[in-house]
Order: C-alpha cells, then structure tokens, then sequence
C-alpha cells in the first residue's frame, strides 16, 4: 500500500550556536548564527523516506516562513522528498496559527500521515501536532521513538519504526513516554510527531543534492489561505534566565566529599 | 467566572506529584483571577485518586467510564472540554510530563484556548495574568500573554510549590459521552520500565552518566544505591542504547531540581544543561577540564569516573 506522507520542516537556529537576546528584549541576536532544519524535523523526513522505500508512496515536505525558509526544503528535498511546498509567512506565529495554516495545506494534499517534530528547538513549544489532530479530528500520536536503540540491527538496516498493518490502513507507533515505552495503533490518515530515538536521518548525498536543485517547490501566500493569520500566544518580552554562579574545583575525591558533607551537607 | 480547572495524573489509584505542582499553581493562579479551582480526574475506578485531590480542597469532578481506562489524547479531549464548560473554566492548567504535553494542546484546541507550555511563573492579575517560559533550550525566558478566552498552560513541576492539604473538598461526578466505537486510536501496550530507585523528577540526588562512561554505568548506579539516589544520563548515554530512555535529563528529557545532581562524564551541553541546572547543588566528574560543565559546577572535580566514583563510594560508605 503506497502511503502519501506530508512532512513539515521548520528553519531553526543551530542547535551548536549561542542564543543571546537584543538588549530591548524584542528578540534574539541573529548576528553571526546559523540556521538549519529543526532536528526533530530531520528524523521526521528520514522515517517518510524508510516508509516510503517499504511502501511506495510520495513525500511532500512544507515549511512556513519567509522566502529563506526554502533552504530547509531544498535539504529535504536533497535527503530524498520528493517535492516542497513553501507557505509564504513574514512575521510571528504560534502553534494554533501554523497548525490551523497546515491543516488547509493537508485538505489540500490529502494525505496519509502527516509526521511533525515533537517540538521546535526555538520555541520549544510541543503543541503544533497535537493541535493539528485536533483540528483535523484524526488520530494522535506523540513522541513516536522505537524499541530498539539507534545501535541496533533494525537501525542499520535502515527499517521504519512506524510499522504499517497489512492491509495498509493503521500503523502502530511506539511512544516514549514518562516510565516506559507505550504502543499505540492509529487509523489512518494520522498525526504522527516524532521523537529523538526514531532514527538516525541520513546525510543528502551529492547526487541528492543535484536532483534537489530540479524538484518542484510550490509557493503559497499564507494570505490565501483564509486563516486568521493573528498570533494568540504574544510574546511580550524575552530575557536571558540569570546565570548560574559555578565555577568552582576541587582537588580530589576526600576534597569533594568534605565539601559534599560538611559545606553542603546534601550528603 | 473565571475558575482554573486543573488535569489530574494518577497512577494505580495515587496522584502524581507532578499533580500536585499544577496543583499548587492553579491554587496561585486563582488568587490571581479571583476563580476557583476545580480538579478533573479521569480513568476507569479512579475513585481514590478522585478523593485524594479532593482532600486538597478541591471540588473534583470525576470522569470514571471504562472508555477512558487507557489514556488517549483522542478519547480524553472531549471529556476536557465537557468539564471545563461544566466547571465554568477559563483556564485549563496541567503537568509538563509526557502525558500533560500530549493531552492539554489539543484539548485546548478544542475550545479554541491557546496554550503555553513548560511554564516556570505567573505575574499579574485579573484578565492580565502573564506567563514566563523557555526558549531555546532555556537559554531564553519568554513572558507571553494568552489572547483567548478560554487559556490553557502546562506548568515545570519543579517550578511550583505543590498544594497543601486543605478541607472544603468534594467529589461530583462528569459524565463521559465517548463512543469507544468511533476512535481512531487503540492502546496496543505499556511496557513499564520497573526500578526500586526513586523517580528522577522526584528524587533528592541524580547521579547522571554520559558518553564518558562508555557504557559502563555499574559504579555510577552504585553510587546511586549507596545514595538513594535515582540515576539519569545523557542523550549521548540514551541513544547508545545503554540506559532506558527515560533516563535522559535535558531540553528534550526530564527536568529535574534535585538537592544535588553528580554528574560524571558528561560535557555540559545547553540541551543538557536545559534539564539540570536548577539542581540546588552540582557536582561534574570529567577529565577534560575545559568541559563547559564545570563552569556551572559547584564543585568541578577533573579527573576519570572510573577512579573517582568508586573513591566517593567508599566516602560515602564510611561516611568520613
Ligand atoms: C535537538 C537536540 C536535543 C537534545 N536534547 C538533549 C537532552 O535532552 N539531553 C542531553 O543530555 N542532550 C541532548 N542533546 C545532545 C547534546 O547536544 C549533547 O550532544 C549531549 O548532551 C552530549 O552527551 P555527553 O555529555 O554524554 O557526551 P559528550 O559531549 O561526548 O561528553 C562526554 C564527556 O565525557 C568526558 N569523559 C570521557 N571519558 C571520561 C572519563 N573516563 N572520566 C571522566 N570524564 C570522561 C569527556 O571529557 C566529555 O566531556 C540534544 C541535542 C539536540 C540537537
Ligand atoms: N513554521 C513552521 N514551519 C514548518 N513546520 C513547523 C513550523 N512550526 C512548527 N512546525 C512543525 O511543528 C513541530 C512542532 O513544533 P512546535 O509545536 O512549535 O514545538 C516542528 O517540529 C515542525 O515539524
């Protein structure tokens, strides 16, 4: 059973760079940072390409965002997707916004499983998927991940952790959730957010990266798109947290452990 | 009437701690609103847990079907939604945990509340209530306001002082309209990862191990053991496949606030950092002593784990 997969990708600071906010705390400092697809969101694309090797099928990566946004596509598109869609968006959002703006592109495209990132590594928010479930009243399923570690056969093997039932109609996905692993199966079409563990995504390959250059990007205003393009979560003010006062050596263990118990006393 | 409904967790009949945190928080958030707090706790024989909130001085509303006998996002979301326009909610506040995240956006969603997660603090009054929260892996703090009606928020348990016992408290019951025939989700299993330790987001020390380790974590949980501690690690460790999963602490694990957090063999990372560093006191066990650990340490012992866990463990073991 061939499966049409959407995947979203969102453009991010570097996970590596240094985040320091604008002194009138309207922002970050974007001097000197670098940007790249939202990590979650690369594991996203490397399980709908393992799914769609399996399967068959088609993967349509979306971004919303401005027109640098187009980079994280076109890094997908190099992994492996097969075409992009680019919602043109200058200004801010929140997860009610981008998961009501996805929802018009998934009536739009129609497809099986939408897989989304557990969480944004900017906003740090954990919501857009959920919503979106919500907002299409399809199944949920969270934080997928998958038993076996990122050591394992089954990951080098490249194999899907989402597991597609014979019939093509329900996956069951593995959940990280607090105390264990818990599996859930959804109907399909789903909502499926994915979680650090699912795999390890590939690196676009040189040929990848050529092909990339002549796949279609469709681009749509988000104006068209008859949302209500308002932010309901307003960020006020940012500030930097303050910071922790450390620092501190010692020489040895019975150094430490003086310390610990005498200084402390938390042992 | 702006009352605070706030989402209970139980497991086996007994709230989560995490509960008792968005407990307390919608305890100060009323005060602020000038709302009541009204519990919500759902499952299938839940009753206890129904009554131990309620000894807080909670009116509960207790939603017990055999439709809601698994947690699912899907089937718990209308019971939400029904609860909150019975309690004459406008803000809807939870747990952070794994199950919090999973339920409270789209419940939210369906009354058309916004949501903010992760919550560290509250200030203002009335209809101006503004809420604090990190970015980037908490390298940011962002103060939000939530420009809906209907307001939703999942707070950081160690950012809130828990409820206190309390009487006044009663038990009404919430009717459950799901027809189990119509979800799209099945529970298949849980596969309980069982431990004798403390719980990590409970504990009052954390012995954490990462790739320093190289997978040996024998002595570490020793220590662990020694200290009553529970034990955490890296994603480095985690993703190696030597330690469960939830083991892992930071921007995308479990926060943890404990009295002291050992941490050996970890760099310092801000996604690790993200999850520990309101640990009232750390110690780092490294061998490199530029790890950008040790500058938030408050005691920085460089050297190798392989000796200096063991040496502490006989420390600990004589207590001198
Ligand atoms: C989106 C995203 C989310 C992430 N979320 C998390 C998260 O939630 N939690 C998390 O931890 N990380 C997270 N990370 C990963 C994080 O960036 C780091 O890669 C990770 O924390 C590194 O783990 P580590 O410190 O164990 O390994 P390393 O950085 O490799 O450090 C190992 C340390 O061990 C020391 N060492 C080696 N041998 C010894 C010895 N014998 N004795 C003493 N010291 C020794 C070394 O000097 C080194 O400092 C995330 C990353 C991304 C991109
Ligand atoms: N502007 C965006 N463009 C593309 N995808 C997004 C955008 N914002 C959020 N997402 C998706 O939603 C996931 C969860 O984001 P969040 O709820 O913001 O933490 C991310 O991992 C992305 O897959």
């Amino acid at each position: 059973m061939p499966l049409k997969i959407l995947v979203t990708v969102k453009r991010v600071e570097d996970p590596e760079s240094k985040i320091k906010v604008k002194p009138d705390g309207t922002g970050i400092v974007t001097d000197g940072v670098n940007y790249k697809m939202n990590p979650f969101d690369e594991i996203g694309v490397e399980e709908a390409l393992r799914l769609k090797e399996k399967h068959g099928g088609e993967v349509v990566v979306a971004s919303i965002g401005g027109d640098k946004s187009i980079t994280e596509i076109r890094s997908a598109l190099a992994m492996g997707a097969d075409r992009g869609v680019l919602l043109k968006h200058e200004g801010a959002l929140d997860p009610l916004l981008v998961s009501a703006l996805f929802q018009k592109l998934t009536e739009q495209e129609k497809p099986d499983l939408v897989l989304l990132g557990k969480q944004s590594i900017d906003d740090d928010q954990n919501q857009t998927g959920q919503i979106l479930a919500e907002r299409l009243a399809w199944a949920q399923a969270t934080f997928a991940s998958k038993k076996e570690s990122l050591e394992s056969e089954a990951e080098q093997k490249k194999q899907p952790g989402l597991v597609l039932s014979a019939d093509g109609k329900k996956m069951q996905v593995v959940r990280e959730v607090d105390g264990g692993v818990e599996t859930l199966e959804v109907s399909l079409p789903a909502v499926v957010t994915v979680d650090l563990r699912l795999n390890k995504p590939r690196f676009a390959s040189l040929p990848g990266i050529m092909k990339a250059k002549k796949k279609e990007v469709k681009e749509i205003a988000t104006a068209s798109l008859g949302v209500e393009l308002q932010p309901k979560v307003v960020v006020k003010k940012l500030f930097e947290p303050p910071k922790r006062a450390g620092g501190a050596k010692v020489a040895d263990v019975p150094e430490l452990w003086k310390k610990l118990h005498e200084e402390a006393k938390v042992v | 009437m702006s009352n605070v409904l706030v989402l209970a967790e139980q497991s086996h009949g007994k709230l989560k701690k995490a509960t008792l945190a968005a407990m307390g928080a919608a305890q100060q958030l009323a005060k602020r609103t000038g709302g009541q707090v009204v519990g919500l706790v759902m499952g299938k024989g839940v009753q206890a847990a129904a009554d131990e909130m309620a000894s807080y001085g909670l009116t509960v509303r207790l939603a017990d079907a055999p439709v809601l006998e698994h947690y699912l996002a899907e089937s718990w979301t209308p019971v939400v939604a029904e609860a909150a326009k019975a309690a004459g909610a406008t803000w809807i506040v939870a747990a952070a945990t794994a199950f919090g995240k999973d339920l409270l956006p789209r419940a939210a969603a369906r009354l058309g509340a916004a949501t903010a997660t992760e919550v560290l603090s509250l200030s203002g009054d009335g209809a101006n209530v503004l809420l604090k929260r990190p970015m980037w892996a908490g390298n940011v703090i962002a103060e939000v306001e939530l420009a809906t009606p209907v307001k939703a928020f999942t707070i950081r348990p160690t950012e809130f002082a828990p409820a206190q016992k309390a009487g006044g408290g009663s038990v009404t019951a919430q009717p459950v309209a799901v027809d189990a025939g119509s979800l799209k989700t099945r529970f298949v299993e849980f596969q309980e990862v069982k431990s004798e330790r403390p719980e990590l987001t409970e504990a009052r020390v954390v012995v954490a191990g990462g790739r320093g380790t190289k997978g040996d974590f024998k002595e570490l949980e020793g220590l662990a053991d020694d200290l009553g501690a529970a034990v955490g690690a890296s994603r480095a460790a985690v993703d190696a496949g030597w330690v469960p999963n939830d083991w892992q602490v930071g921007q995308t694990g479990k926060v943890v606030a404990p009295e002291l957090y050992i941490a050996a063999g970890i760099s310092g990372a801000i996604q690790h950092v993200a999850g520990m560093k309101g640990a009232k006191v750390i110690v780092a066990i490294n061998k490199d002593p530029e790890a950008p650990i040790f500058q938030i340490a408050d005691y920085g012992l460089v050297g190798d784990l392989f000796k200096a866990i063991p040496e502490l463990r006989e420390k600990v073991k004589s207590g001198k």
